[in-house]
């Protein structure tokens, strides 16, 4: 708990990495709250459709008279859900397959990094708007896909840290003194790597928001009448020579989750890593 | 040309081979798992046996998979991905004539993004930590997180609907050049934003880093003007770090430039694909991402190229880093 508090401060103390924590906080105010505040999101009223902002629509309404505010806060809640979600699943899925590549070396570690680079190889869009055109759209194959996207950046990575441990001596001493590989893995190499993997997870945040969201807003995302940010901007673009103020709502919630989360990921990298503060990482 | 150089240069053209081909075996696979008969998505539910027939056999369905897996591979190792059922065309024609469309737009926007970064980037490093450099470095965080098809919703609404200074659809009339690069101006800058500010945080960073190290020391201590040091010294060392982000940058370019071309309605290999995948024409689908991996896989090969010869020390130390 004290280092996590030291890490805050430290955020805190940086004016970028403030405005990030400011922003983050808001967004998820927005999306756990927001819904609870408005009306349904999914009410149709097409005689109020198009309403610019006021204090029955805070946001406004869209082409069928739908809430703005409460579909917008809907949408950024399923963003932050998807991207936390894929997060954990490519750091998790990742961190496995890297520390088997690190510990097998070899062969094995080979085709792990090769793997890595043909998934890699793929401009992540592409990727995705192929495997879900394929799969079909929905959101377990969303999850899916963007998740694979992911894997190969926490493989690497683990590998990497792992091949660094794997060489020290306590490594060494432990395995001498018979400790049985799953217990050293879970002993040793996971709390040893977890750090950078943890940061690299929160820098890919903002990146899976964008992901989803333009994966949406090409229709291959989450499917209405369910609210995505990439749907809600979407439709506001349909519409566009009808009303602006759909498009405004949700592109601007979308680039402030999406700048928030970027400002408190390097924030967060500098505070728990001062080696790496100021440089920027490809 | 030394013999560790082109033993480097063995490794990167096989290592760029080996994707290259792991990422057709990738497609193969991918395609196979298709939910649903592909002839009846492919010809309608309505298709006579004889066209089921003479179908499959055109497209090698009735063969076993390792037989497909051996045409596929063999004929997309050519560039050979056969005639499009929709428009009886080669396929290969299809795609090769969208994809200068695109290059157009991935390198303007290179153009952009570089140009400006550069000079962003500049003027943040000679003032380090004043006003205008904190306000910089702001602005290249949001201009690195906004995606850019919401920069290209907002570039298209306010200058092409707004003001109407560009034309808002299409890629221009292909015989009148100024008519060309009008159309080329939004959505070039609409992809290049995210790069201005990524160049111009990487060339503060390592203008700053260059700055600070000791033959530059020297020639302040010399009395060399600040503005001759950052022009003629600093600045050629703290480029070489552009290059590889340029050429990275590529695949991930072309990969945005779908949306892009989505937007502004505009050909290209991006557009093409979406819409092959919309109609479920898999054989321009795929032709069109292994283009782009091509693409990608080669735009990094070449980088590998040009920064082994930019510092000797990259050819070098692969041995010892035993990997990419």
């Amino acid at each position: 708990m004290g280092r996590f508090r030291t890490i805050l401060t430290d955020i805190w103390r940086v004016r970028s990495g403030r405005t990030g924590l400011v922003l983050v906080v808001l967004i998820l105010a927005f999306a756990l709250l927001g819904p609870l505040l408005s009306a349904d999101p999914n009410k149709i009223n097409v005689a109020d459709r198009f309403l610019g902002p006021s204090l029955t629509h805070l946001l406004g309404t869209d082409n069928l008279g739908r809430d703005l505010f409460a579909r917008t806060a809907v949408g950024t809640r399923s963003a932050l859900v998807i991207s936390l979600a894929v997060v954990s699943a490519s750091l998790f899925l990742g961190s496995i397959l890297g520390v088997a590549a690190g510990l097998l070396g070899g062969l094995g570690d080979r085709l792990m990094l090769v793997v890595f680079d043909v998934v890699s190889a793929y401009p992540p869009v592409i990727l995705a708007l192929g495997i879900v055109a394929l799969y079909g759209t929905g959101y377990w194959n969303l999850l899916f896909v963007v998740t694979i996207l992911f894997i190969p950046q926490f493989g690497r990575v683990a590998r990497a840290q792992t091949l660094a441990l794997r060489s020290q001596s306590f490594i060494d001493a432990e395995r001498l003194l018979g400790l049985p590989p799953y217990r050293l893995i879970w002993r040793h190499f996971i709390p040893n790597i977890i750090g950078p993997l943890i940061i690299l997870a929160s820098m890919n945040i903002p990146v899976v928001i964008t992901v989803e969201a333009g994966l949406s807003f090409l229709g291959l995302g989450v499917q209405p009448p369910a609210a995505s940010l990439g749907t809600l901007i979407k439709d506001g673009y349909i519409y566009l020579n009808q009303s602006w103020w759909p498009t405004i709502g949700s592109a601007v919630t979308l680039s402030l989750a999406t700048l928030g989360s970027t400002l408190f990921g390097e924030a967060l990298r500098d505070a728990a890593d001062p080696k790496l503060a100021g440089r920027i990482r490809l | 040309m030394t013999a560790g150089w082109v033993r480097f240069l063995a490794l990167r053209l096989g290592a760029a081979l080996l994707t290259m081909a792991g990422a057709i075996l990738l497609l193969f696979v991918l395609t196979q798992f298709v939910p649903g008969d592909l002839i009846t998505i492919m010809l309608g539910p309505r298709v006579t046996p004889e066209l089921r027939e003479a179908f499959a056999e055109r497209m090698g369905l009735d063969k076993s998979l390792l037989e497909r897996m051996w045409l596929f591979f063999s004929h997309a190792a050519v560039g050979d991905f056969g005639t499009d059922v929709i428009s009886s065309r080669p396929i290969r024609e299809i795609v090769l004539e969208v994809l200068p469309k695109t290059l157009q737009l991935a390198f303007a926007a290179m153009l952009i993004g570089g140009g400006l970064g550069l000079l962003l980037g500049c003027v943040a490093a000679l003032r380090p930590g004043s006003r205008l450099d904190t306000f910089l470095g702001f602005a290249s965080v949001a201009f690195i997180t906004t995606p850019s098809f919401v920069v290209a919703i907002f570039l298209l609404l306010t200058f092409s609907l707004g003001l109407g200074w560009f034309p808002v659809t299409g890629a221009g009339d292909p015989n009148d050049l100024g008519d060309r690069l009008a159309h080329l101006v939004l959505p070039a800058s609409a992809l290049a934003i995210g790069w201005i500010g990524y160049i111009a945080r990487l060339v503060r960073a390592s203008l700053l880093e260059v700055l600070s190290e000791q033959h530059i020391r020297m020639m302040r201590a010399y009395g060399v003007p600040e503005r001759r040091i950052v022009g003629r010294y600093a600045l050629k060392l703290a480029v070489v770090p552009i290059v590889v982000v340029v050429g990275l940058g590529m695949g991930e370019l072309i990969g945005h430039a779908v949306f892009v071309e989505i937007i502004f309605a505009r050909p290209g290999i991006g557009s093409l694909i979406y819409n092959s995948i919309m109609t479920r024409n898999y054989p321009v689908a795929q032709a069109g991402l292994l283009l782009i991996v091509f693409v990608y896989v080669t735009a990094n090969f070449a980088v590998d190229i040009v920064n082994s010869l930019i510092d000797p020390r990259i050819a070098r130390s692969l041995d010892l880093r035993g990997n990419s």
